[in-house]
């Protein structure tokens, strides 16, 4: 088997990729930072992987969505799965206020992801099969104010992908789409106030797998955010609008 | 597996007690985020300390108002040779996860303490010791090479030959940050153990039996009933099977069934319920001896079946405490401390007794000496218990014995400095960034560095 993982030093992709790596399979990583790459990739060798191979990806890139696919093809002899895992959560309030760097943030989170799964669907059809996931999240079901810059672009991701799934439906083609409720993945860990309702990164990373295995749809992880996020779809804007979340 | 949501660790130690909090706790998500996170920290004027499980018992993982530095996501393998068992991980990673990789490969880890739980940077800042300890000796013997990040912003690799080296095994974590470890596996042709389990009835007893069962099994440990002082118990002892089959890649060993969820109220571990489980236990095992086989993880890791078993003591925690005596002495001294636990109505739940050997350790601080040496664990009554403990403590003193740091929360600065006499040149190595609440204790050092 063999697999492209897109924002390979994604803590929740890096827990997807082991279980990869465990069953023997040729994986090839791309990601921006050449050190967060190497350690991710040295891990995934030691755990069993066939092959590990490093591609340099630079999501602010435009040349590097066609080029990364390209390589992985080239490298892998052909691309069973892929996981798109890239992204940033920027600082609201950044870009709530700064034009540019919300459309940088949008970039990176919603027209790369649409580029390269573009060029993904484009091989996999004309291999006959292949799963692509993506990792969208619940911040896109409905803008929070927060968050909604981010959640504009998981919310064309999850657009994207639902559109896709439907074209590609027939041809041997997976399309994946996950919905991630918060991990628990920050560098600072508070120590007096009590814990955030984060899901442990490994479990995350351990459903994304199944997923892709089973070739699933659209999937919510922990699963309790699917009705979850249900009653917060259905909430009337009158109401929403007062709610600072 | 589910997914579930992340409980907020409490970085606790694991005995639950002292309950020292410290002011800040950063947790690295990439070994090259560690300088930089000691940089701030060193800036800031506070004494910085890893924190991996919370596995040792005391306060030796604990930082009270300073930073720790929580390992848990430098959790990555760097290499791993299933040819010549060598093996490089970032010190996060847990030995549970080295031996699910590792087993089906034909290797295990060359000592292992008794729950698989702890991370690989703690086995080396403790050097942690097993039920080999009379064959093989520490964890430190196996580190072939490590990487310690300073205060200073400087990342240094490290051989047995250097002389941080030997003051970072066994150092407590005080001699910097490890970020990776390298150690030679144990090869193993089965996931099975096989031995045999003999009862002794007296501990003159004991000491025959752990000579002969010493001489022919790489692996020895004892269970006591500490609410008996003449010294009855089990000695079990073993080797890993020629024969019995190693598991396929990738499986996943069995985790834990059974769970403590919340603190136990404190009658459950008291004087009833102790002397009940250990005459079961004593009395489980009718014939003298008998022959045992299985696998692997009842023998080495009998607790870790039971996940958050150190809640069973309730909310004070419990005191562990572990001792040794050279051998000499350690027929009386045992019998002493016996005498005294027995005497002061405290049981033991699991009680460990066996013998050190006199392989040298590479750490400057390491623990282990040849003798006799007993670890038991004591629900937290206040002040009465760490009176028990520290006249415990004297009794060892007296006999030219020490007790292990990972494991202490009462001893003394004066029981320190006679426990290990090298503290002074140890010290020389210490980054000056790094403290933690044992090493406050023990030396009398200030919190602060401003």
């Amino acid at each position: 088997m063999t697999v492209l993982i897109v924002g390979a030093t994604s803590a929740i992709a890096h827990q997807t990729a082991r279980l990869f790596a465990a069953e023997g399979a040729a994986l090839a990583l791309a990601a921006r930072n050449p050190d967060k790459l190497a350690a991710a990739a040295a891990d995934l060798r030691a755990r069993g992987a066939e092959a590990v191979h490093e591609l340099a990806y630079d999501a602010l890139d435009d040349d590097a969505h066609q080029r990364v696919v390209t390589e992985a093809t080239a490298l892998l002899g052909g691309i069973d799965a892929a996981l798109v895992a890239h992204g940033v959560l920027p600082p609201a309030e950044t870009v709530h206020t700064d034009a540019d760097a919300a459309l940088q943030s949008f970039t990176v989170n919603a027209t790369s992801v649409i580029a390269v799964m573009t060029h993904l669907a484009n091989t996999m059809e004309q291999q006959g099969h292949g799963t692509l996931a993506v990792i969208s999240s619940v911040a896109g079901d409905r803008g929070r104010p927060s968050n909604y810059v981010y959640g504009a672009a998981k919310a064309a991701v999850t657009a994207f992908a639902s559109g896709l799934r439907a074209r590609l439906h027939g041809t041997g083609v997976e399309v994946v789409t996950i919905k991630p409720g918060p991990v628990d993945t920050p560098m600072i860990v508070g120590v007096h106030e009590p814990g955030l309702l984060a899901a442990d990164p490994e479990g995350v990373g351990a459903r994304i797998h199944r997923a892709m295995r089973r070739g699933e749809g659209v999937v919510y992880t922990p699963g309790y955010w699917r009705p979850v996020m249900a009653a917060v779809r259905s909430i009337p804007d009158r109401l929403f609008k007062r709610l600072d979340w | 597996m589910s997914v579930t949501a992340r409980s907020q660790r409490e970085h606790l130690s694991w005995g639950r007690t002292p309950r020292l909090r410290p002011a800040r706790v950063v947790r690295p998500a990439w070994t090259s985020d560690v300088p930089a996170a000691l940089a701030a920290a060193a800036a800031s004027g506070q004494r910085v300390l890893a924190y991996g499980q919370g596995r040792s018992y005391g306060d030796a993982c604990l930082n009270e108002g300073g930073t720790l530095v929580d390992t848990q996501n430098l959790d990555r393998f760097l290499y791993f040779d299933p040819e010549s068992g060598v093996l490089r991980a970032e010190s996060g990673v847990t030995l549970a996860q080295i031996l699910a990789l590792v087993v089906p490969h034909g290797w295990f880890l060359p000592v292992t303490p008794g729950t698989k739980y702890v991370t690989l940077g703690g086995a080396v800042a403790n050097d942690v010791h097993g039920k080999n300890h009379h064959a093989a000796g520490t964890f430190g013997r196996f580190v072939t090479r490590l990487a310690l990040a300073r205060s200073t912003g400087e990342v240094l690799e490290l051989t047995p030959d250097d002389d941080l080296f030997r003051a970072t095994v066994a150092g407590l974590g005080l001699t910097g940050l490890i970020l990776w470890v390298e150690i030679r596996l144990h090869p193993i042709a089965s996931d099975q153990i096989e031995g045999r389990s003999t009862k002794f009835s007296t501990l003159a007893e004991f000491f025959a039996l752990s000579e002969a069962a010493s001489a022919r099994s790489p692996y020895v440990v004892s269970w006591i009933d500490t609410l008996r002082p003449e010294g009855r118990g089990l000695l079990m002892e073993g080797d890993h099977a020629p024969d019995g089959g190693l598991p396929e890649p990738g499986v996943s060993p069995p985790a834990a069934r059974l769970a403590v969820p919340v603190d136990a109220p404190g009658w459950a571990l008291s004087r009833p319920t102790v002397r009940a489980f250990n005459a079961a236990y004593y009395g489980r095992q009718r014939a003298k001896a008998v022959e045992t086989r299985g696998h692997y993880e009842p023998f080495f890791y009998p607790l870790d079946a039971v996940r958050d078993w150190n809640r069973g003591y309730g909310r004070r925690g419990f005191f562990q405490y572990q001792f040794v005596v050279p051998f000499a002495d350690g027929d009386a001294a045992v019998r002493e401390i016996l005498g005294r636990l027995a005497a002061s109505g405290e049981g033991s739940f699991l009680a460990v007794l066996k013998t050190f050997g006199d392989v040298p350790s590479p750490g400057l601080m390491s623990f282990p000496r040849p003798g006799v040496t007993l670890a038991l664990d004591l629900p937290n009554r206040g002040e009465r218990t760490v009176r028990l403990l520290r006249g415990c403590d004297e009794i060892v003193r007296q006999s030219g014995g020490a007790v292990y740091p990972a494991k202490d929360a009462c001893m003394t600065p004066e029981s320190f400095r006679t426990f290990f006499p090298q503290w002074e040149a140890f010290a020389e190595h210490l980054d000056p960034a790094f403290s933690s609440s044992f090493w406050r204790r023990v030396t009398g050092e200030a919190a602060s560095r401003h």
